[in-house]
Formats: C-alpha cells, sequence, structure tokens
C-alpha cells in the first residue's frame, strides 16, 4: 500500500469497476517479472482471502519452490458477502465455493490445521500428524470468533428468538436474515453492536443497523421498530471524521447510540443482553439481537509465541513490522491478513494490498535483492448506509481519508456508485485476486 | 499486478460473467458491430429511413439498460445520490440507446435488405 502514484492507481483497480468503461484507456499490463529459480520450502498456514492468492502469486513467480498450503477448511468463503447475505439480498450459495477450485498447480494443499508451530526450528506440525519444515511461512490464518466470550450464547441459538449472527459464516448469515426479516415484520426493540478486540471488516456491525432500519422503513415498519447500536467505546468508527458523519446519519435516521457498551451475556429464553459499560453491567430486553463475538489470533498461533508482547495480549496478533509484514523477531515469517498485528484494517481490501508488499519481499530475498513495497495501512470499507447506497470509506495507518476517486466519488456522501461497487463489482475483484489477477 | 491494467478489468469482467459468458457477450458485440459496417458497406449508404427507426427505438434501449441494472443491483431511481451517479446512470442509458440503435438498423437491413428507401 505504498504512497501516491501507483498506489492510487492501485485502488482504482480494486475499486475501479463500476466506475466504467472509461478505465479501459488505462495502459496495458506489463507482462509478468521472470520466474526467480529457487528450492525453498514455503508454507502457507491458512487457505482464505490472503492465503489462497498468495499461493497464486508465488506459484507465477517461483519455479522449484516448495509451497505447501494448510487449511482443513473445504469451503471458501467470499466473507465481504455476509452482510448482503444478512440483509436478505443474497442466498448463502452467493459465499460459499470450494477451496480446491482457487489453487494453482504445483501448490500442495493439506487439508488439515497446523496443530504446532516451532518458530525458532521453523516446523509446523499439523493435525494430521505431519511434519512441515519451512524456510519462509506466511501466516494468513485468519482469526478466531470467540463466541464463548458472550456468556449465555451459541451458536445454535442463531436463528430463533430474536437472535442473529452473520459473522459466523453464510448458512448463519442466511438464519441472520430470517430473525431480521422476521423483526422488521414485526417491530419491537433491536440491540446492534461491536466487541472491544479489534475485529474484522470494523463496518460491518454498523452497517447491520443501517439495514435494518432501512428493512423496516420499506415494510412501513419504521415506527414499530426501536433500533439501538453499541460502541465499544466513545466513537462509532475508529476515525474522528468518520465517526461524526456515521453520528450525524444516525441521528437522522433515529438509531440511537450507547457509547462504552459492550456486550457480555445473553439470556436467550429471556431476550435480554448484558453490557459491560464503565459504570457496571447494564442489562436491556430485546426482540432482536446481532451478535458479534470478540475475534482473537487462532490458539496456535498464541502458542507459538508470535504475538505482540506489548500490545493486545488478549488478542495475540502477530509481531509484524507495520510496513514490510514481516515478523520482527522471526524473519523468516510474514503475517498476512486479519492475523497481522498492525493498527489497521482486517478487511479483503487491505488483504488485497498486503499481497504485493509480501510478495516482494519474499521473492526478492529469494532472488537476492532487497524488497521495496511497503504497506501504509490502507484499508476499504463500503459503509452500506440503506439498500442501493453506500459511502466508500479508505482510509490508512494516519488516519488520513484516501479516497481513490477524489472529487469523483466523495468518501462521505451516500452513493449509489459505492452502493455498485460493493454490490457487484466487489466479488469479481476479490476472485480475480484470489487467482492472483488482480 | 498493482495498476489499473486492461488484464485487470478483462480478469474481473471474466470473474463476473464467467468467462464463457464474458467472452460470449463480447462475441455477440463484435458481431453486432460487424454486421452493422457490412451493411453499411454493402448499401454504400446510411439508409434514413431505417436511422429514423433506429433512433425512436434509442429511448428503448436506454430504458432497459437503466432497468437492467437498478434490477440487479436491488437498486432504486432514488438512490440516485450525487452528481456522479446520475452521470453513470445517463452512461448506462447512452450505451443502453446506441447499442440497441445500432442492433435494430442491423435487424432491419438484414430483414428488409438495401431496397427498402
Amino acid at each position: 500500500m505504498p504512497e501516491p502514484l501507483t498506489l492510487k492507481a492501485s485502488r482504482r483497480a480494486f475499486l475501479g469497476l463500476a466506475a466504467g468503461g472509461a478505465a479501459l484507456a488505462a495502459s496495458g499490463q506489463g507482462a509478468r517479472a521472470e520466474r526467480t529459480r529457487t528450492s525453498a520450502r514455503i508454507v502457507i498456514l491458512g487457505a482464505g482471502a490472503g492465503g489462497t492468492a498468495m499461493a497464486n502469486r508465488l506459484a507465477a513467480r517461483l519455479e522449484g519452490a516448495t509451497i505447501t498450503l494448510l487449511d482443513a477448511r473445504r469451503q471458501h468463503w467470499y466473507q465481504p458477502g455476509f452482510t448482503l447475505i444478512a440483509a436478505g439480498l443474497k442466498p448463502a450459495s452467493y459465499a460459499i465455493s470450494r477451496t480446491a477450485e482457487w489453487l494453482p498447480e504445483g501448490v500442495e494443499w493439506i487439508p488439515e490445521h497446523a496443530a504446532g508451530l516451532d518458530p525458532v526450528a521453523q516446523r509446523v506440525t499439523t493435525t494430521g500428524g505431519r511434519v512441515l519444515a519451512y524456510d519462509y511461512l506466511i501466516v494468513a490464518s485468519g482469526l478466531t470468533l470467540d463466541w464463548e466470550g458472550i456468556e449465555g450464547f451459541s451458536l445454535d441459538l442463531v436463528g430463533h428468538d430474536g437472535v442473529s449472527a452473520h459473522y459466523a459464516g453464510p448458512e448463519y448469515a442466511e438464519l441472520s436474515w430470517r430473525e431480521l426479516d422476521r423483526f422488521t415484520d414485526r417491530g419491537g426493540v433491536g440491540l446492534f453492536g461491536r466487541p472491544a478486540t479489534e475485529i474484522k471488516c470494523a463496518g460491518a456491525p454498523l452497517k447491520m443497523a443501517f439495514l435494518a432500519e432501512d428493512i423496516a422503513r420499506r415494510k412501513g415498519n419504521r415506527e414499530r421498530v426501536q433500533l439501538t447500536y453499541h460502541a465499544q467505546n466513545q466513537t462509532l468508527f475508529g476515525l474522528p471524521i468518520v465517526h461524526h458523519r456515521l453520528r450525524q446519519l444516525f441521528d437522522e435516521r433515529g438509531i440511537e447510540a450507547r457509547y462504552d457498551h459492550v456486550l457480555k451475556a445473553l439470556d436467550a429464553q429471556r431476550r435480554v443482553a448484558t453490557y459491560a459499560t464503565p459504570a457496571g453491567d447494564v442489562t436491556t430486553g430485546y426482540d432482536f439481537i446481532n451478535v458479534i463475538p470478540p475475534q482473537r489470533a487462532p490458539g496456535v498461533i498464541r502458542e507459538a509465541g508470535l504475538g505482540w508482547t506489548d500490545r493486545w495480549l488478549d488478542q495475540g496478533w502477530i509481531e509484524v513490522d507495520p510496513a514490510t509484514l514481516r515478523h520482527r523477531r522471526y524473519p523468516a515469517i510474514f503475517g498476512l491478513g486479519d492475523i497481522a498485528g498492525v493498527p489497521k484494517g482486517k478487511t479483503a481490501a487491505s488483504v488485497k494490498w498486503h499481497l504485493p508488499v509480501v510478495e516482494d519481499h519474499l521473492v526478492s530475498e529469494l532472488a537476492g535483492r532487497e524488497g521495496t513495497e511497503t504497506f501504509n495501512g490502507y484499508t476499504a470499507c463500503p459503509m452500506i448506509t440503506r439498500i442501493g447506497r453506500a459511502m466508500l470509506i479508505e482510509f490508512d495507518y494516519t488516519d488520513n481519508l484516501t479516497p481513490s476517486f477524489p472529487g469523483i466519488i466523495a468518501p462521505l456522501e451516500e452513493l449509489w456508485i459505492s452502493w455498485l461497487m460493493k454490490e457487484i463489482a466487489l466479488k469479481p475483484t476479490y476472485n480475480a485476486m484470489l487467482r492472483g489477477r488482480a | 499486478m498493482k495498476d489499473l491494467s486492461f488484464a485487470t478489468l478483462i480478469a474481473v469482467w471474466e470473474e463476473m460473467f464467467g468467462r464463457g459468458v464474458f467472452w460470449a457477450l463480447v462475441a455477440i458485440a463484435a458481431l453486432i458491430t460487424g454486421l452493422y459496417l457490412h451493411v453499411l458497406f454493402r448499401d454504400r449508404a446510411l439508409s434514413l429511413r431505417k436511422f429514423l427507426w433506429a433512433q425512436l427505438s434509442m429511448p428503448v434501449g436506454a430504458a432497459g439498460a437503466v432497468w437492467f441494472v437498478l434490477a440487479i443491483t436491488a437498486s432504486r431511481l432514488s438512490d440516485m445520490g450525487g452528481p456522479i451517479d446520475w452521470l453513470v446512470l445517463a452512461g448506462i442509458a447512452l450505451v443502453g440507446a446506441v447499442g440497441f440503435a445500432i442492433l435494430v438498423y442491423v435487424v432491419q437491413s438484414l430483414v428488409r435488405g438495401p431496397q427498402d428507401e
């Protein structure tokens, strides 16, 4: 996510589809760099957005490398689609594909999880007992949703009695939609919010509140629903300017915001939620609740001692250089995607900008050079504010807005074009990214 | 691949429609354009009568394109939020209008033949 000129161009590549065919005038693509010969053993943990795309990129750039991808999940999930599923706009199948269909030739996929990781001996042990020695390890494991972090909650509650939890997966997102549909038919109290840990797509909890409001309005039931959003601190969004814009929109839409409220327990039978606040616990009754749990690094990663030792101690994000994404204590290890301990962005858009950085530093080193690419914290959030409109919010480590189309697509305006990007351009762009083509 | 390149856009379009459908659409568009040029060269003139019908059909093409895009994106005209939205919508209408007009002209030329004036 390097700076100005190339960066702007690449953001356009990611988001530019809906902007139309004018972009066709842009220059043709240069030929791929020549393949680098190497006998390096590279292990990639995780076949999500980051791991899959990296496997494709490395397979295209390297000749003779042993590339092994470790992930037990046979389904690949297009996670940016979960919000659309939870709003009844897409079926669960929209977000589901097969892990195998994205993997290139020449990469060995072991359908197991990592059971152990020794960063000193440079070895990964799989759940099936295989030991994989590596020269380079790319940790793209994603994160763990800590459902047990909410007392009284379990996933089998989803889809009944007003409980929704679309982060849990495509099927749960569809169950969540059924509850939202019922709620906006009947009316009542709807609760939204986010956990206090870092989370993937910090916009998603807010989007659900906006979508619930819009869906109730479309059904003519807006007067019958009362909507409350619970922020984990004093802001709705990490960027001050975006926080104020969201607060304004919440005011306009009649969505109440409560600050310093973190969901800690759920009594599904009585339909009561308990929030931790600085003044002590607060309970609230509900007819509908969207549950988003605390999020942490997977146990194997935390036990391996890869995490920062002075921050995120309860979460375990790995200690990478914010610019190069290389581990600060174990240079053979890179962090890619949600697991990276950087202060911004656990999104697919961030993955898109992590990829060339990690690829550059790894391939350059194998070719006897030093990598030059850097990540500037870029992330993007198409903040859906109603069906048919979104705000295309992009920003970096410095909390600056970094619009891809300055003067054309205003980041804090609710626009149809921003919705178009989310609705039709993002998934194809994501898929092209998985194949290493974007 | 860090720049917006033609290859990136092709890759994304292939993902959007599926590789087969995308290239089939490109082929159909190329075929209709080719047929248009063919009838122009064959007739050695632009038939004003056919051109009138083609022009009259433009609003149909424009409305059809707008309707199609709104339908597949769960959107409504009331979702237009700023100038860029109207410009994009106008672009979609224009593409629909011109594309449909060419199609109408070509179909007339092929069905009725050149001696239609």
